[in-house]
């Protein structure tokens, strides 16, 4: 198992995409947002937290479709389901390879870009607290998404419009933390309702994305 | 000793042919009692009930909104059990059925929507306002959306059958979950649930007054069995659409 992770990570390290690519995303997004919403830093503040928050989602699910499709089209994937490794267990490696190519590098970037963006000082234990805690969700829902359309060809637009929808608690939540700790108000009611969402996606859905991995390599 | 056939199973119409010649001889009787009751009860909606004292004529929108919302979530209700059928005991009319409910789900949605603006717009002086019902209904729509695009683009029919189905489960898991994410969200501007406290004898205050609200169960019903005939009558085109796709097949082979 651990050896199936070190080598999602090694790839994803060294065959380049993956790792910088979604950061570089998220940083652009992120000095795209003054040009369209106008440089004014009171604004600018009001809208950081949600603004990472919808830019760290973004960056999440460009790099989804990398989840199976390279493994698919070169037969590991059989070779994994044929494997002693039950299928939910390489989902849920899946999605564990791509938090920490994707999710990690965001939560660890995310300060600096409120700082470009003037997110006010209050929120940031509450910003990183609630992307470190969304984020594994993503990466969750995002592997059941890439599972569903593994053998669709030029599945990437069909990806987004079906895990798009599924992200939605857990952007509402966690942009509302961030918010909220912005503000200066009590924001623990939705990090651990967002937290609990997470526990629940890492817990099932990996049975799930197993299910949909199973019938596409059938 | 003769064998006594039990009262006919629910799971008999996992059987085409016998969900085919039953559906056909149900089909003209529902789809003529949703087009009575919804003629019955929209033409008593719009021109037999008094104006609302506030709300003036625009109340009369209710028996289109109201009944397309409830049938829009009921529609995604049996999708999540049709596609539970299929998971389970693997009929293929019920994952055909599933199918043929998508569409007819999005366009209720679809109206239930339109409606809402068209009725908001005089009631709050707006189009649309980013309110957890109204916005839930959006996701709604998004997943209905998500879930046709889905059947349409794997090729293989139970593949598709089978992804979708998966996608349904954990699609209502979430549509449940953003509605209460909404909830925490935003403090909304629609009005809770009317439809319970319809019934006779309810005070005015509370709920819809009774003169609304005999014409609203009228065309509520009118809704159901519309949605009940759609869905039949798609079921059977893809039915018929799957015996030509074979027929062809073993042509071809031949």
């Amino acid at each position: 198992m651990i050896g199936l992770l070190k080598r999602d990570l090694a790839l994803a390290f060294r065959a380049g995409g993956g790792f910088g690519l979604s950061l570089a995303f998220f940083l652009i997004f992120a000095a795209l947002v003054p040009f369209g919403i106008g440089p004014e830093t009171g604004r600018l503040a009001e809208i950081a937290a949600g603004i990472l928050w919808l830019g760290a989602l973004l960056a999440c699910l460009l790099s989804l479709d990398r989840i199976f499709q390279l493994d698919w089209e070169d037969g590991t994937l059989d070779l994994l389901a044929t494997s002693p490794l039950p299928l939910e267990g390489v989902a849920a490696l899946k999605a564990a390879a791509h938090w920490i190519t994707t999710g990690l590098p965001l939560v660890v970037a995310a300060p600096a870009l409120g700082l470009l963006l003037n997110l006010p000082a209050p929120a940031y234990p509450w910003l990183i607290a609630s992307l470190l805690l969304g984020t594994p969700a993503l990466s969750a829902i995002g592997t059941f998404g890439a599972a569903l359309t593994v053998g669709v060809k030029r599945g990437g637009l069909l990806l987004s419009l079906l895990v798009l929808p599924l992200y939605v608690p857990t952007l509402i939540l966690g942009a509302l933390a961030a918010t909220r700790g912005a503000q200066g108000l009590d924001a623990w009611a939705p990090l651990l309702l967002g937290a609990g969402i997470t526990l629940a996606c890492i817990a099932l859905l990996p049975f799930a994305a197993a299910a949909a991995l199973r019938v596409n390599l059938r | 000793m003769p064998k006594v056939r039990a009262m006919s199973s629910f799971w008999e119409y996992a059987n085409p042919r016998r969900f085919m010649a039953t559906s056909a001889a149900l089909l003209p009787w529902i789809a003529g009692v949703a087009a009575l009751c919804l003629s019955v009860g929209l033409i008593w909606g719009f021109f037999f009930t008094p104006n609302d004292f506030r709300q003036g004529s625009t109340v009369k929108i209710i028996y289109i909104h109201v009944p397309a919302a409830i049938m829009a979530i009921n529609a995604w209700l049996m999708m999540l059990v049709a596609s539970l059928i299929w998971v389970i005991r693997r009929h293929h009319v019920s994952a055909l059925a599933a199918k043929a409910a998508a569409p007819v789900g999005m366009v209720f949605t679809l109206i239930a929507l339109f409606t809402g603006a068209v009725w908001g717009q005089p009631m709050w002086g707006t189009w649309w306002e980013w309110d957890p019902r109204l916005t839930s209904f959006l996701i709604l729509f998004l997943f209905y959306l998500g879930y046709m695009a889905l059947w349409e683009a794997i090729e293989n029919p139970d593949q598709a059958a089978d992804l979708t189905s998966v996608l349904c489960l954990v699609g209502s898991v979430f549509a449940i979950l953003s509605r209460y994410a909404l909830l925490f969200w935003n403090q909304g501007l629609h009005q809770g649930t009317t439809v319970s406290t319809v019934g006779i004898g309810v005070e005015a205050q509370e709920g819809v007054a009774d003169v609304f609200a005999y014409p609203l169960l009228v065309s509520l019903t009118g809704f159901g069995f519309l949605f009940l005939a759609l869905v039949l009558y798609r079921t059977r085109t893809e039915i018929r659409a799957r015996r030509v796709k074979a027929l062809i097949a073993q042509e071809r082979m031949a």
